[in-house]
């Protein structure tokens, strides 16, 4: 226990002292999982949409297989764009493996199911309930996407956040892929698995406190957001 | 100068149908082979539960393709632009989940009106709604009456030549009914040609001109309302204005 508590005192020093090492890891984890939300939301969000109010052979078929996509494991993610960015792969000529930009393809490719199938989900709910009357106002099937998609934005980024959630607290693909270089792709997770192996626990239990403050934040704003929304929407007629 | 002026003949609609059908499993849902409405209205149609009455109401709109037959609106079969002159409220309003202003101005935004005008316009509703100090609340958290005033102004803001009202207090108290009614009456003293559904006489007593009585999916009985209530010519309307039951 005595070690513990050192450590603990080490990780909180590390912290608050603004410790370089420390905050660029976790700068690199952000820079990596926003970039990968944004992008998986620029793919998800008109995907979901296109899913919600499209209708064409196979939409059925789709939709299962987005939301089976949710539950993607990160570690095959990992292996299944090391495969693609490797020196032998399709785009190894590209050379991006262990590089920043391969770990925001690999989070791209575990995000963008989960924000599309969400987007899906709320689209198609929303739709429901206002395609008569958006008909009835002369509005098209396809000019009803914008205002579907405002209208569900508060689902729409618990649904961003939610990717976000994912990204940043995976290690399996961004281990594969980033190679866990320091100073050049290692980021929160990787780094807590290996100092943690390595017994260096100060560094590890410093950032995983950061992690956990960020999770936890996250969470928080996504239930603020829906309390917000229930309010919002009122009792008599919800 | 013109030797006479010419009195501003406010012209109606003519709405007919041309053997309208609608089956589903079987069942016949809507059968009305001729249906005309002319004249200023309000037409109130009346009629118990799944007698047909919102299914044709969403025909007439052109938000149902009948399986067989046509609407027909002054003499030509119901078009875009004339769909676009038309507006409807729905039984259970559906509120986009804006403020109140924003939801009448989502309608405004479609005619292409400037900011100024469509401030005006919105101002101008709200007022006549009574929902004048509510603009910036969100919608969906208003009560159910005035709910269902916002959506009747929204209605109102596209301002239709024809406004379709689907048993729009059907849910409501008697004084959020009346603030309806009154919404009601103001736009079709304006000349907005009214076509509602009601299951409640009384209401169809009160607005209507003309009653289309609705009995399994076929018009039972259309006549002046003055002749319906006061010498209904067929037995489904003797019986449905008794109070027993029309089957």
């Amino acid at each position: 226990m005595q070690d513990f508590s050192q450590e603990f005192r080490s990780a909180l020093r590390l912290i608050l002292t603004g410790d370089p090492d420390l905050w660029a890891i976790v700068l690199l984890s952000l820079h990596v999982s926003l970039m990968a939300v944004a992008i998986a939301a620029l793919i998800g969000m008109p995907m979901g949409a296109a899913l919600a109010v499209g209708r064409f052979p196979g939409r059925r078929v789709a939709i299962v297989l987005l939301n089976a996509l949710m539950g993607l494991p990160p570690v095959v993610v990992g292996l299944l764009v090391y495969l693609t960015l490797s020196r032998s792969g399709p785009l190894g000529v590209l050379e991006l493996l262990y590089t920043p930009t391969a770990m925001i393809i690999a989070q791209v490719v575990l995000v963008t199911p989960i924000i599309s199938a969400l987007t899906r989900q709320t689209v198609e709910v929303l739709d429901a309930e206002y395609t008569e009357q958006l008909r009835s106002l002369g509005v098209s099937r396809l000019a009803s996407v914008p205002t579907l998609l405002w209208d569900g934005r508060v689902a729409l980024l618990t649904a961003l956040l939610a990717g976000f959630g994912r990204a940043i607290a995976e290690v399996g693909a961004v281990i594969i892929v980033g190679g866990n270089i320091n100073h050049v792709t290692r980021v929160m997770t990787t780094t807590i698995a290996l100092e943690t192996s390595k017994g260096n626990l100060a560094l590890a239990l410093a950032l995983g406190t950061i992690l956990i403050a960020i999770a936890v934040t996250v969470t928080a704003i996504v239930s603020l957001l829906g309390m917000r929304a229930s309010a919002e929407s009122g009792l008599s007629h919800a | 100068m013109r030797d006479l002026p010419i009195l501003p003949a406010k012209d109606y609609p003519l709405i007919e149908t041309e053997a309208l059908r609608i089956s589903r499993a079987g069942k016949v849902l809507l059968d009305v082979p001729f249906l005309v409405l002319g004249g200023r209205g309000p037409t109130l149609i009346l009629g118990p539960n799944g007698a047909g009455k919102s299914l044709l109401l969403r025909c007439l709109h052109g938000l149902i393709t009948p399986d067989m037959g046509r609407v027909w609106q002054d003499g030509m079969v119901l078009n875009a632009v004339q769909r676009g002159r038309q507006a409807m409220v729905f039984q259970t309003p559906v509120l986009l989940r804006r403020s109140v202003a924003a939801n009448l101005d989502y309608v405004l935004r479609r005619q292409r009106l400037s900011r100024v005008d469509r401030r005006a316009r919105i101002a101008g509703l709200l007022d006549e709604g009574g929902l004048a100090g509510k603009a910036r609340q969100p919608a969906r958290s208003l009560s159910g009456g005035e709910a269902q005033r916002l959506a009747i102004l929204r209605a109102l803001a596209c301002e239709p030549d024809i406004l379709f009202l689907d048993e729009p207090t059907s849910a409501l108290d008697p004084s959020a009914t009346q603030a309806i009614e009154s919404l009601v009456r103001g736009a079709a003293a304006r000349g907005t040609r009214i076509v509602m559904v009601t299951h409640d006489i009384g209401q169809a007593r009160r607005l209507g001109h003309d009653i289309v009585l609705m009995q399994g999916g076929k018009v039972a009985e259309h006549n002046l309302a003055q002749d319906f209530f006061d010498a209904p010519e067929t037995r489904a309307a003797k019986r449905f204005l008794s109070g027993s039951l029309v089957l």
